[in-house]
């Protein structure tokens, strides 16, 4: 029972953290909290949602689509809305801001024109078995998660670390001004941060829609309770820390579900990111800077 | 003579750097005391652990035998210190008398239901705060000016007009952040005489200046820093004498060079 | 009454309760972003103090009169859980945790059938706000924030607004302007959700969250935060608008987003750019 409780938690936790990563990786290198971030989310769902319903594409066919698309969306988004405020040096809230408006003028917008009910993926778009052993059952779906999830992770560190982009990233997150004088530009490295984390969001939209099973306009704005909670937890910025956040909120809700009631869950997210405000706003490594006023 | 501020140990350490290295200041009450050092050397680092907006990483600052060191901003103002900043940060939007009234937002007693209401309270504490405002205006001479918008004054203006502001919150202790830079030298002048003036009221200065003759000329004694580092403190002429701080400013050739010189 | 006065009620008695109700929503953002902060929860705010109003009515049957203020005093104790922490930080941690609260109280109302009613909300709420009420509690808040305004703790307001830092070296406490700040506003959103739910006779979950979090900032933004009577009047024109251009109904919500890109980007004083003297 709590080992599958535990391995339910870690599927939940691992969509929580690649959701979040896409963007914590915004606020670690532009340093801008970006609301538009949950319709990347719905954005890629429904590309997905669309390939396999017009020509029946397949999973491997419709993720990778879904998060294209929602990566040009990204460039797009940030281009018009935060450009010229990074350019005036604007304050952290009039991005948040206006990232707010749009957000909620892009999802009205999509509700428009294709109505907020649910939508599913067509039968069999992937297979619904599932492997068993020792008591403990996954099914297909939930591994592709946890894989893709995995190997997402992997090629995001391997490209901040080891590629000549990432060079540029961290040298853009570190100072802006600063990877100007060195010659990077740092029009083509914003792009590109908002490219990935666009693409992070729309694949997590994609996977996340596909364990549901549902798919509608504002899906992305009931994940950012989620999202916020968790890059808060793991603290402001900090990949790492997301990830491990992500994950335990994940089995703290199947197991406060479990134990206490499903209820109970919903109220989860909030609970940690309140009593990490009060007691640890810096987060679990300690690494964002919880600027004091 | 009673010290007035003392910092002792004190350091701040950023990523990788160590900005003030254990750093003991004390600054006597009543008296005009500078901070130099080349760029980079902690001075305005310095300023912000006096100010409170930095915290320190170690160390420990005392006001008039009080600590002070984890005391907010706010206390501090309270306690009698002020300060002007290195850039100008004025509230641009409000009149230049809005802006010496905010200075003076420690000094106003009434209530927020003395305001709410306009009780006699609130009034009366309106109306002299109105006055003193206007006073300390014709002191640095921007009486004809108090109703325009501040962001709109001439950049020599703005400086007196910070000044003003600070003094508003009748401090003890006035630290200035390079109060002379961009100034002509008439300017510069006319700042070094108010200044004087300003110290005639009881108030100890504490100021950072690259301007070496503007310093040398206003205070009683000078600290010098150089890599976060003090690397001599004394009367002007002391540290005008002293072969590290010629080091600190010219570099070591230069230095041996004078030193030879002097010699031959 | 004159007799077109009555006709004009009687047609648009909702829109007018609205216009009142959504005027004291923009002051309570006000509030917040007088002090340079912003608050996402004022909408979560809001219906704290409907639901609060709406069950102290329902259930336990208090005269409205002492519903009122309790439906006020709610939404400051999650005011002050969420804004102690949060005021000593960075205002991003303020603005991302008070949405936060908005999408979770949605949920934790869907959830909480026994009480709340859950997704059909609760109905039959008894109309007891006058209209001459709300729009008396609006004229009170409009010259209360003015009165309060022109004294030390507008300047001091305004200057936190524009330099938080300098405003602490002028002996402003800040975490005590910011709390007190967070705190009025939760209250007069707590009040302007009871009046709404006393005048709707239905409140339901999902009126609270995101989409009105947004429209209640977009109202302070198109009207700017100049003055206190700023954003009241971009809330009548958000309000209104709708109403008089039948078409732009289905793209309210569009409309609204797009508003605070604007304002943002392009109308930073938004269309009141005034600015409140604080001196003689």
């Amino acid at each position: 029972m709590l080992s599958q409780q535990l391995v339910n938690g870690l599927v939940l936790g691992s969509t929580y953290a690649l959701f979040a990563l896409g963007f914590t990786l915004i606020f670690g290198v532009l340093r801008v909290i970006n609301l538009t971030y949950g319709f990347y989310f719905s954005i890629g769902a429904f590309v997905a949602l669309t390939a396999a319903r017009s020509f029946g594409a397949n999973i491997w066919v419709a993720l990778p689509l879904g998060a294209i698309a929602a990566g040009l969306v990204a460039v797009v988004a940030d281009w018009i809305l935060l450009t010229r405020l990074r350019r005036a040096k604007a304050g952290e809230l009039s991005s948040l801001m206006v990232t707010l408006g749009a957000v909620l003028a892009l999802y009205s917008l999509m509700a428009v024109f294709i109505g907020t009910d649910i939508q599913r993926f067509p039968f069999g778009f992937v297979d619904n078995s599932a492997i068993e052993f020792s008591g403990i059952r996954i099914s297909l779906v939930q591994m592709l998660i946890i894989g893709t999830t995995l190997v997402l992770v992997a090629l995001l560190f391997v490209l901040l670390q080891r590629t000549k982009l990432g060079l540029m990233i961290r040298a853009l997150a570190e100072n802006e001004d600063a990877a100007r004088l060195m010659g990077i530009n740092v029009g083509l490295t914003v792009a590109a941060v908002s490219f990935l984390s666009g693409m992070l969001g729309g694949a997590a939209g994609v996977l996340i829609g596909l364990n549901f099973n549902a798919i509608q306009p504002f899906m992305g704005e009931h994940m950012m309770l989620r999202g916020f909670a968790v890059i808060i937890i793991g603290g402001l910025g900090d990949i790492r820390g997301a990830l491990i956040a992500g994950v335990l909120l994940g089995v703290l809700e199947v197991l406060t579900a479990g134990y206490i009631s499903s209820n109970a869950k919903e109220a989860v997210a909030f609970t940690i990111l309140v009593l990490t405000l009060w007691f640890r706003p810096v987060g679990l490594f300690g690494r964002a800077q919880a600027k004091r006023a | 003579m009673t010290t007035l501020l003392t910092a002792s140990k004190l350091t701040k350490q950023f990523t990788g750097l160590l900005a003030v290295n254990e750093v003991d200041v004390a600054v006597e009450a009543g008296s005009v005391h500078g901070i130099i050092g080349p760029n980079g050397a902690g001075k305005t680092t310095l300023f912000n652990l006096i100010s409170g907006l930095l915290p320190p990483t170690s160390g420990s600052l005392t006001l008039d035998g009080r600590d002070i060191t984890a005391a907010a901003p706010y206390e501090r103002t309270r306690l009698g210190v002020a300060r002007t900043f290195q850039n100008i940060r004025m509230f641009s939007d409000m009149t230049v008398i809005e802006n010496v009234m905010t200075g003076m937002h420690t000094r106003l007693e009434y209530s927020g239901v003395a305001a709410l209401f306009r009780l006699p309270a609130f009034r009366r504490g309106e109306r002299a705060a109105k006055e003193r405002a206007t006073e300390l205006l014709e002191f640095v001479n921007l009486a004809g000016k108090a109703r325009s918008r501040s962001g709109d004054l001439s950049y020599g203006d703005q400086r007196r007009l910070e000044i003003a502001r600070a003094l508003a919150g009748d401090p003890r202790l006035l630290l200035l952040d390079e109060p002379a830079a961009g100034m002509n030298p008439t300017e510069t002048r006319d700042l070094a005489t108010l200044l004087r003036q300003v110290g005639q009221r009881d108030i100890t200065l504490l100021l950072v200046e690259h301007n070496m003759g503007f310093v040398m000329d206003l205070c009683d004694r000078i600290t010098v820093l150089n890599f976060g580092r003090k690397i001599a403190e004394g009367t002007p002429r002391q540290v005008r004498d002293d072969p590290s701080v010629i080091e600190a400013y010219l570099g070591t050739k230069v230095a041996e060079r004078l030193a030879k010189a002097h010699g031959a | 009454m004159a007799e077109w006065l009555d006709d004009f009620l009687f047609t648009y008695e909702n829109l007018v309760h609205a216009l009142g109700v959504h005027g004291l929503l923009a002051l309570s953002m006000y509030c917040v972003m007088a002090v340079g902060q912003l608050s996402l929860g004022q909408a979560a705010f809001m219906g704290i103090g409907a639901y609060t109003g709406a069950l102290l009515t329902l259930n336990l049957g208090l005269p409205f009169w002492l519903v009122l203020p309790l439906s006020a005093l709610a939404p400051a104790l999650v005011a002050l859980v969420i804004g102690g922490p949060t005021l000593r930080l960075s205002g991003v941690y303020l603005a991302i945790s008070t949405i936060a609260l908005g999408e979770v109280l949605r949920v934790l109302y869907i959830n909480a059938e026994w009480l709340t009613g859950g997704a059909l909300g609760l109905s039959g709420i008894p109309r007891k706000a006058d209209l001459w009420l709300i729009y008396l509690l609006l004229l009170i808040g409009v010259v209360a924030f003015w009165a309060v305004g022109r004294s030390k703790i507008g300047r001091a307001m305004e200057a936190m607004r524009e330099d938080e830092a300098v405003a602490g070296v002028m002996g402003v406490n800040l975490p005590r302007y910011k709390l007190g700040a967070l705190i009025v506003s939760s209250m007069i959103a707590g009040l302007a959700g009871c009046l709404s739910s006393h005048s709707n006779s239905f409140i339901g979950p999902n009126e609270y969250g995101f989409e009105m979090a947004v429209t209640i900032l977009s109202f302070a933004l198109l009207g700017g935060i100049g003055t206190p009577v700023a954003p009241v009047i971009g809330a009548i024109i958000l309000t209104a608008l709708p109403e008089v251009l039948r078409p732009l109904q289905d793209f309210r919500l569009v409309f609204n987003g797009l508003i605070i890109v604007i304002a943002v980007l392009f109308l930073p004083r938004g269309v009141i750019p005034f600015r409140l003297r604080r001196a003689p």
